[in-house]
């Protein structure tokens, strides 16, 4: 289980000159980033930026050509179980079986991150994605937006520190999209650090605590929340990004 | 290693499901297995004189292109949707990985082959009630699925995935098929054990190694 | 490429050339012809070098596939690639002149004996590595690939070898020629044998140095087209 270890570091995460080509293509061209613990980082882009490939680096499901990333302080190629524990992926896939209903794909993953009492947690997470309903149905037979309740509900299963969303919304219509983002917006409540990539740049601002521009495989903006208004961020992003030129 | 088993055994038990109420995988390769065996019997005609030299041959081909039929499957399903990234994220060995998978193309083949192997011994006038031939099956079954398995899961991330799979699996099987087949041939003729031990040893060397390598480069396979 | 590299690889040019002309020479004026089965044994001595360089390629990709999943270098993968494609090559020599050899001395173009029958397998086995090597997705995903797949061939070779020697029993162990090797003949034989070891260890050198420098050139495109 995860055992709380000491660390040095003060980041949840920390990325330095991360590299990734896949043949001819260089995806990530040297990024370096810091998250600060319990914070929510927002990273927009445009198509084919490198967001999908950075948050796939982040989260050990892709090894980078070149460069290291540490979470809580432990370098990602050492120790992956224990990194794996701590953390969690929701992309615009689920991950779900479509043949085994949303309890004993729940069911499955819980086994598989060692969760303790794990019915009782599934109740939990089920509760907070308000799919008691349908807790007992084939995953395959719920809506898109349903089915990526349901893949929140697994990727918060384990309680990982740390969370990284690709894209969550992609493909939702609007009122499941809403849904979707009242969710992530309770989702770090304090205790957990988000990443999440999007291009869809009023919602990310709405929950990020600080955003970062991506543009062909660099971080080419980094600020606060604070340190920046809607009116003027689509300035900003238009400014840094192939979308402005 | 209990956690170990139980998460081999989470994997097992969710394709187990899956199948259950699918049965894709059984159905189509129990169906293509039998076309196999009746087109052979139209080919050689099933008559007592020929029964002896190719009754072995005709099993072990309807049970080896069934194997790669089902095998292409089980990773497929892992393909889809990018499940595949949802087990990578698990805190868990590659290797449980490879083992849960295993376990279930293990027993998706077996069963397929428990099935099909009394119809065949039937077709083909032959003592349907053979232990020993359980046991090739069992052994041989256990060599297809170790290195199908692995290839499954490589196979799914290359072009012209359907043809990649048998292309690379029916070489490296070859030391199972003739072990079988000349197994296979004295436990229908009635012969005695002896003229089997041979061939059961070479099954059992190449699970063994199998086994063992798969589980070493397994990792080398998913990984990205 | 350094000056070590040139001199080493004009040495191994120089060495390759002489060998092969002792080679021809041994193999056409000086060897005795064998007195059973007549001219057809000189096949012999560009069948046996050529199988056991098939047999040697395989072995270095095995290595190399091994090194290059635990280091991680592009050389090792480029060894390993360029050694299959050398192997194959030899490989089909191998199965071409086994049965020119057989036919006229057995009267039959193809036996299943275990040699022959050993490099059928290891064949299709490396022709497959070859078709995921060009059917994978990605250059770094082609290369894992194909080292597992260099590893998991070559572990098959002494099961596949074993398992058909005992399948064919009935069928009587190749002998070459009565009355074994004569010295001269050893001495061809050896010969025959370094010259196509240079031969293939020089077409290795080059391939591979061509699979790096290809690598090399684009990752620099790459980088010059941001």
């Amino acid at each position: 289980m995860n055992k709380d270890i000491p660390v040095a570091s003060t980041w949840a995460i920390e990325a330095r000159g991360l590299e990734k080509s896949f043949g001819e293509h260089r995806a990530l061209r040297g990024i370096d980033l810091k998250v600060t613990r319990n914070e929510s980082l927002v990273i927009f882009g445009p198509n084919g930026a490198g967001k999908t490939t950075l948050l796939k680096i982040l989260s050990t499901l892709v090894k980078p050509s070149a460069g290291s990333v540490w979470l809580d302080g432990i370098d990602i190629r050492d120790k992956s179980a224990q990194i794996r524990h701590k953390i969690s992926l929701v992309s615009h896939q689920t991950f779900l079986y479509d043949n085994l209903t949303v309890f004993e794909n729940l069911k499955f993953y819980g086994k598989m991150y060692d969760v303790a009492d794990l019915e009782k947690r599934i109740k939990e997470v089920i509760a907070w994605v308000q799919l008691e309903s349908r807790l007992h149905d084939r995953a395959g037979t719920l809506s898109r937006g349903l089915q990526q309740r349901a893949s929140i509900a697994r990727a918060v299963l384990h309680n990982p520190s740390i969370l990284f969303l690709d894209e969550p919304d992609v493909g939702l219509d609007p009122h499941a999209s809403a849904m979707v983002r009242d969710i992530l917006g309770s989702i770090n409540s304090g205790s957990r650090t988000v990443v999440m990539t999007t291009h869809n740049l009023e919602r990310g601002l709405e929950l990020g605590d600080s955003i970062v521009i991506l543009d062909r495989g660099k971080v080419v903006y980094q600020a606060t929340r604070e340190a920046i208004s809607e009116v003027n961020f689509r300035q900003i992003y238009d400014r840094y990004t192939e979308t402005g030129r | 290693m209990n956690k170990t088993f139980t998460k081999i055994f989470a994997i097992f038990w969710k394709d187990m499901l899956t199948e259950l109420r699918t049965k894709e995988i059984i159905v189509s390769v129990l169906v293509f297995a039998l076309l196999v065996l009746v087109i052979f019997g139209f080919t050689f005609g099933a008559g007592l004189e020929v029964t002896e030299m190719v009754a072995p041959g005709i099993l072990w081909v309807a049970l080896t292109f069934g194997g790669v039929i089902g095998l292409n499957r089980i990773f497929a399903v892992e393909k889809e949707n990018s499940r595949l990234e949802g087990l990578m994220l698990c805190p868990v060995d590659r290797a449980v990985i490879y083992w849960g998978k295993l376990a279930g193309s293990f027993t998706f083949m077996l069963a397929v082959a428990f099935v099909i192997t009394p119809i065949f011994l039937a077709l083909f006038n032959l003592p349907i009630f053979l232990p020993r031939l359980a046991l090739i099956i069992i052994l041989a079954t256990l060599g297809f699925a170790a290195v199908g398995t692995l290839f499954s899961a490589l196979a799914v991330n290359t072009r012209a995935r359907d043809i990649m799979l048998p292309v690379l699996f029916l070489p490296v099987v070859v030391p199972v098929i003739v072990s079988a087949v000349k197994a296979t041939g004295p436990v229908l003729a009635g012969g005695p054990w002896g003229d089997m031990l041979t061939w059961l040893q070479i099954l059992i060397a190449f699970d063994i190694i199998y086994l063992v390598v798969a589980t070493l480069v397994f990792e080398f396979v998913v990984e990205e | 490429m350094n000056g070590n590299h040139t001199l080493r690889n004009s040495i191994l040019w120089g060495l390759g050339f002489a060998l092969m002309v002792a080679a021809l020479c041994m193999v056409f004026v000086y060897v005795p012809t064998e007195k059973h089965t007549g001219i057809i044994q000189r096949i012999f001595y560009f069948h046996v070098p050529v199988a056991w360089v098939s047999f040697l390629a395989f072995f270095i990709t095995f290595l190399s596939s091994i090194l290059y999943l635990w280091k991680r270098e592009i050389k090792w993968d480029a060894i390993a690639c360029a050694s299959v494609e050398v192997g194959v090559i030899f490989t089909t020599l191998v199965l071409i002149t086994g049965p020119i050899w057989a036919k006229p001395v057995w009267g039959i173009w193809w036996t299943w004996d275990a040699r022959l029958t050993t490099s059928l397998v290891l064949w299709l086995i490396y022709i497959a590595y070859l078709l995921v090597r060009s059917f994978a997705t990605e250059p770094a995903r082609a290369a894992r690939y194909s080292a597992v797949i260099g590893i998991v061939g070559f572990i098959d070779v002494p099961i596949v070898f074993i398992t058909v020697n005992l399948w064919r029993t009935q069928h009587p162990t190749a002998i070459i020629f009565e009355g074994g090797l004569t010295p001269p003949m050893l001495m061809t034989l050896l010969v025959c044998i370094a010259a196509f070891t240079v031969l293939y260890i020089l077409l290795v050198i080059q391939s591979a140095g061509l699979k790096t420098m290809e690598a090399d050139i684009k990752r620099l495109r790459s980088m010059k087209a941001e």
